[in-house]
């Protein structure tokens, strides 16, 4: 007889599993595909458990204490007073707003504009339990469960999230606005929010998602955003984690772009005990232009994790991506990218800048950026820095009659201002804008930085 | 205004500048020759304080204070203005934001009141049309972007702001095309005054037909080596650099 | 373009020029690896008991070992049973004396491999190690070097004669629990060159060892150690053959550099083992670990590497930046064609103040050889005022090949700073054309930017080294070198 040992991730699955098959005993009304999604799920996050250190995508965050949390679900709808969502970022920008309380969308605090024909924007709950047709296209079928323990576990657990549509050839000249927030005070609870977002050949859309809470309990958000951008579409997408400091926080974004599209992705992190983005872009067609834009800025112990994949699948695309990190205390910065150029992806023009500012020698920042390239007539470059503000700028500043503290001041303050530029929605643009310059001024070390 | 007193100076070691005398006085206008590698940008970098190089001997007063004892700033709100011959990129520092922040800080030294936004806006909007610049420029960042040409508009329209006594123009016109320079010229005449002057460094001629020198001189090897009136630079345009070092050659 | 791919062709399809064998007659140990294995090769060494037990606790901690899965490399699985980890030719009676006894046809193989060992036919300034199969067979100029109380021998003699020397350094830079390839070396390791520089001296000439492997189904595990004592020089080159097989040999060597204060050591290989044929068959197997240490303050210590051989190169020659104000160089060209894979860049680890380190590495993939940079920059939180500059570039001939980037940073340092920049780009057809209108050959013109492409590396190699690479590359070197 065979003996076979039994793997640690199998054992570390327990509990999920447990709850899972209450979870799963309890859906009777779920349509079956749903189902099938779900157990695909939560096999596939059996089968690979929680990534280690000694995993080359995670050697730079542990998620052990992820793993550690009890497994609370929050399964069920909040009951009861709601939180005031006019308080937090982004919500005086004139939008159609969806808000998720705790993983569920609360129709009393939503408005959705008046739309262009045709377009949906709504919680995914009720459009599973309206028409499933559309999500039963996409759901799913983007999102790479095989590398991410995380995206299997939000597939099998996931309640509610956006679905946003926009048919061919439609604009919605307002914002979509998602705000997430987290009013649950026990530790390990865990919403799920999953959004789909298809923009169809043609459309223009800008999507605004935030992350908020009004406690600060170490609760877990696990996301997953699943993007369809068609031919020709213009889609601008904002993230802004701003989640409690105790909190933990992973998000899976995964883009199917279209042939003649313009997309660009700003993920804008400070919030989070330990927070990471999977950033998955597959340039499927020709004459892409893809932008991935990000800013995160940390101390205490918090870790700011971005982890991407730009894939270059045809020929002809161009995709850049920039992410600066101003990092404080014993907090850590880590940046992953890796640009993917298949043998067929000729003409591609990839670049990717990393830099990093440490406030503190106490703070670590980890920088992996990494070129994989089977095609030979392509222009790709990668540069990372870490380190301090660039000399020949404090001397031009100085030179102008400037001094050196406001030199400093300004340059860090630009280091972030040039992230921040790119966001083209201006009132998003306006509003991180004041947030970092606000934060960055309460920063006593700000004006030690050399 | 600016006396150079035997300036020798260098980088890791490496002597550049061995021996410049130098003096300048308010009103005039002053062009400092010299084939490439003679210490051109050296002496601009000194003068403005920049950090790096190693002054061995010699002095720099400027209005009778020593010169090289002030941070760069110090200098700058003393009225001592560098044009870049490479102007840095800042991104993420907005044109008009810096721009404000360095003539406040200047106007608060000579102990004027700072000006306010409007204030600030009215005087760019006036100095920009000396410099033919178009309006989107100041919502863009330092530089960030900006032609080669448009960069050096950039630092004659800050000079016009910032109105300093004395100008350092380190190669301004290399880049420069025939329209672009005229423009960049005539901006800098225009703000010639009785009370400061302007050293212009250059390695050709030709904007000295737009900028008309009081004195000229030549720097070779790290030192003055001849000085003369304008006709000096007409001189050397014909016989070229060479002329120069062979003389030097001879006479060494 | 036609024409440009096809002389890009023509130019990577150059012939392996040393694959030969000589028929020597040799004494082998059985294949397979065990305790009895490594006590023989112990025993034939005649080695003391502390390097007995080093080589067992080695291959005990080895048995613990795995393979290491990260390197973008595939390759059938390694049987280490099938190995054998001991040969040399055999000695007449107790072995030679001097060169003049070595078996004529060792000596005619270093002559037709360019390196001449006869007293008579030397290369002026250079001192040779020559290494066959597992054994030194000789080394030149030894007496010479003595006189300023440099050593310079084969590993086997320096643990005769200086049994000391060798227990103070052995292991201090790669432990033998370092890597799985580097514990096996520790269990096995048969010989290699020891270089020791006493205080304040500068080696007068260069210091080489040509490392050449014969026998069949043997494994190559030398092991170098440099120790460059307080204010001393050395410049250190080393240069690897084989002959062409159908399977494939594995050779994991392991090399230590050690430099104290204001001591400075140049390394530099030329790597050319037997990459295998067109279709991939046969080839070295190079797994090695190289390591330098700025134990010093003020201390240097440089790699430059050409490698254009062996079918499987996985090789991070690092550098620990310990002393204050300490520097770290990496130079590096890899050439992969047609089913070469090569995985191969540094770790710089900044430990002291004020610590430099510079990373060049030039990757070219051609047919259908992939070729990784991995690079390691950390900067320590005690290593204030720190700077590192990594530059890599990669040139894609042909599309069939893969160039690929893998920095991994770390910085725990406000004061420091670290930049990396990487690119990829294939030789241009608008390049080509301008030199084709400047009245050169399109063969001259790849040439000349394959060379113009390595330059930065070529510039830090040795004269004689850099005539080598320039003959391994198929390039002319246009006034590159000097």
């Amino acid at each position: 007889m065979q003996t076979t040992m039994i793997p640690e991730q199998i054992k570390q699955a327990d509990p999920y599993l447990a709850a899972f098959e209450r979870f799963a005993s309890n859906g009777a009304e779920e349509p079956q595909w749903i189902g099938q999604l779900r157990k695909s799920g939560m096999a596939r996050f059996s089968e690979i458990g929680f990534p280690t250190l000694r995993d080359e995508d995670w050697r730079f965050t542990n998620v052990a204490p992820i793993a550690r949390l009890p497994f609370r679900p929050l399964l069920q709808p909040v009951r009861g007073d709601l939180p005031d969502p006019t308080g937090f970022n982004f919500a005086k920008i004139e939008s159609s707003r969806l808000v998720f309380v705790n993983g569920h969308f609360a129709p009393e605090l939503s408005r959705v504009l008046p739309l262009p024909k045709g377009a949906q924007i709504t919680g995914m709950a009720n459009a599973l339990a309206n028409d499933g047709a559309l999500a039963q296209k996409h759901l799913g079928r983007h999102v790479r469960l095989e590398q991410n323990a995380f995206a299997a576990l939000n597939t099998a657990f996931f309640t509610d999230g956006a679905l946003v549509f926009i048919p061919a050839g439609v604009e919605v000249p307002q914002p979509v606005h998602l705000l997430y927030i987290t009013t649950a005070t026990e530790t390990g609870a865990t919403a799920h929010p999953r959004n789909l977002i298809v923009a169809e050949r043609d459309s223009r859309v800008t999507i605004l998602e935030s992350y908020v809470s009004t406690v600060h309990g170490a609760y877990f958000t696990n996301a997953v955003t699943e993007f369809v951008i068609g031919e020709h579409a213009t889609v601008e997408h904002c993230k802004f984690q701003d989640e409690s400091p105790a909190a933990y926080h992973i998000a899976a974004l995964q883009m199917s772009l279209g042939k003649n599209c313009d997309f660009i992705s700003h993920s804008i992190a400070t919030g989070a005990k330990l927070s990471r983005n999977n950033i998955n872009t597959v340039l499927g067609g020709e004459h892409i232009e893809c932008v991935l834009n990000g800013l995160y800025l940390t101390k205490d112990d918090q870790l700011a994790d971005h982890h991407m994949i730009v894939e270059h699948a045809k020929p002809h695309c161009n995709s850049h991506e920039y992410y600066n990190g101003i990092l404080d205390d014993r907090s850590r910065g880590v940046f992953h990218g890796r640009i993917l150029v298949r043998p067929i992806a000729q003409k591609t023009d990839a670049k990717q800048t990393n830099k990093n500012l440490l406030l503190a020698d106490t703070a670590t920042a980890n920088a992996k950026p990494q070129l994989e390239i089977y095609a030979d007539d392509v222009k790709c470059t990668h540069g990372a820095t870490v380190g301090q503000l660039n000399k020949d700028s404090i001397f031009y500043l100085r030179a102008r009659g400037i001094d050196a503290e406001t030199a400093r001041r300004m340059l860090i303050h630009a280091f972030a201002g040039e992230i921040i530029d790119r966001i083209r929605c201006e009132p998003a643009r306006e509003e991180l804008d004041r947030v970092f310059w606000d934060r960055l001024e309460e920063n006593p070390h700000v004006a030690d930085v050399k | 205004m600016l006396e150079i007193k035997n300036l020798c100076a260098g980088v890791e070691g490496r002597e550049i500048l061995k021996g410049v005398d130098l003096t300048i006085t308010a009103g005039e206008v002053h062009a400092v020759m010299g084939p490439n590698g003679s210490g051109k940008s050296t002496l601009a970098a000194i003068l403005a304080g920049r950090e790096g190089y190693e002054v061995t001997q010699g002095q720099v007063l400027y209005n009778g204070v020593d010169l090289l004892e002030m941070d760069p700033e110090e200098r700058a709100r003393e009225g001592l203005f560098l044009a870049f011959q490479y102007p840095v990129e800042i991104p993420g520092v907005n044109s008009t934001y810096f721009l404000k922040a360095a003539l406040n800080a200047i106007r608060k030294h000579r102990g004027e009141p700072e000006l306010d936004a409007l204030e600030f806006l009215s005087l760019v909007k006036e100095k920009m049309k000396l410099l033919e610049l178009r309006e989107d420029f100041l919502k863009r960042p330092v530089n960030a972007g900006f032609s080669g040409g448009e960069k050096k508009r950039n630092e004659i329209f800050q000079m016009a702001v910032l109105e300093p006594k004395l100008a350092i123009l380190d190669e301004t016109d290399s880049g420069l095309d025939i329209d672009a320079l005229r423009v960049v010229a005539e901006g800098v005449n225009r703000l010639k005054r009785p009370d400061n002057a302007q050293l212009v460094i250059t390695h050709y001629q030709r904007l000295l037909n737009y900028i008309i020198p009081d004195f000229v001189h030549v720097l070779f090897d790290g030192r003055i080596v001849r000085s003369g009136g304008k006709e000096l630079a007409l001189e050397l345009e014909e016989k070229g650099y060479d002329w120069i070092a062979k003389h030097e050659a001879v006479t060494a | 373009m036609s024409t440009a791919t096809e002389t890009i062709e023509g130019f990577v399809k150059q012939e392996y020029k040393y694959g030969f064998y000589t028929d020597v007659e040799t004494e082998s140990a059985p294949p397979g690896l065990n305790e009895d294995i490594i006590r023989l090769i112990s025993r034939k060494k005649n080695e003391p008991e502390f390097l007995l037990e080093w080589r067992l606790k080695a291959f005990r901690h080895w048995q613990t070992m795995t393979e290491p899965l990260w390197p973008k490399v595939t390759h059938p699985p390694i049987d280490y049973q099938k190995i054998s980890y001991y040969s040399a030719p055999k000695k007449r009676g107790d072995g030679p004396k001097s060169l003049d006894e070595v078996d004529p046809k060792l000596l005619e193989t270093y002559e037709k491999l360019g390196i001449p060992l006869r007293e008579r036919e030397r290369l002026a300034g250079v001192a040779v190690d020559a290494v066959f199969d597992s054994v030194s067979v000789g080394t030149t100029f030894k007496e010479k070097l003595a006189e300023q109380g440099i050593i310079f021998c084969s590993f086997s003699d320096a643990v005769q004669e200086h049994p000391d020397l060798v227990k103070k350094y052995l292991g201090i830079v790669v432990p033998y629990t370092d890597n799985f390839y580097a514990a096996l070396n520790s269990a096995v390791f048969s010989d290699g060159s020891f270089c020791y520089i006493p205080k304040g001296v500068r080696c007068p000439m260069e210091l080489s060892t040509y490392f050449r492997i014969n026998a069949a189904n043997t494994g190559q595990f030398e092991r170098t150690l440099i120790v460059a004592e307080e204010g001393s020089y050395v410049s250190y080159l080393e240069g690897c053959t084989a002959p062409m097989r159908d399977e494939n040999q594995l050779h994991a060597a392991v090399v230590e550099l050690i430099a104290l204060d204001r001591a400075e050591i140049k390394y530099s290989t030329v790597q050319n083992w037997y990459p295998g044929d067109e279709q991939g068959r046969g080839g070295i197997y190079n797994f090695v670990t190289k390591r330098g240490l700025c134990r010093g303050r003020n201390s240097k210590i440089s790699w430059t590497q050409v490698e254009t051989g062996s079918a499987i190169t996985w090789k991070y020659p690092s550098v620990i930046l310990q002393g204050d104000n300490a520097i770290g160089e990496f130079y590096s060209v890899a050439l992969t064609n047609n089913y070469q894979q090569a995985d191969t860049g540094t770790k710089m680890i900044h430990i002291g103040k004020n610590t430099r380190s510079t990373i060049v590495s030039k990757g070219i993939s051609a047919g259908h050889g992939q070729n990784s940079y991995r690079g390691l920059v950390k900067i320590q939180k005690s290593a204030e005022n720190s700077r590192n500059f990594s530059q890599c570039d990669s040139l894609l001939l042909g599309d069939r090949c893969g160039a690929h980037t893998f920095p991994y940073i770390e910085v725990k340092n406000t004061t420091s700073s670290v930049e990396h920049e990487a690119t990829t780009s294939k030789i241009g057809e608008d390049q080509i054309f301008y030199c084709n209108q400047r009245g050169l050959e399109t063969q001259d013109a790849v040439n000349m930017i394959v060379n113009g492409f390595c330059k930065e590396v070529f510039k830090e190699l040795p004269m004689e080294f850099a005539v080598e690479a320039q003959k391994l590359l198929g390039v002319s070197l246009e006034g590159s070198v000097g």
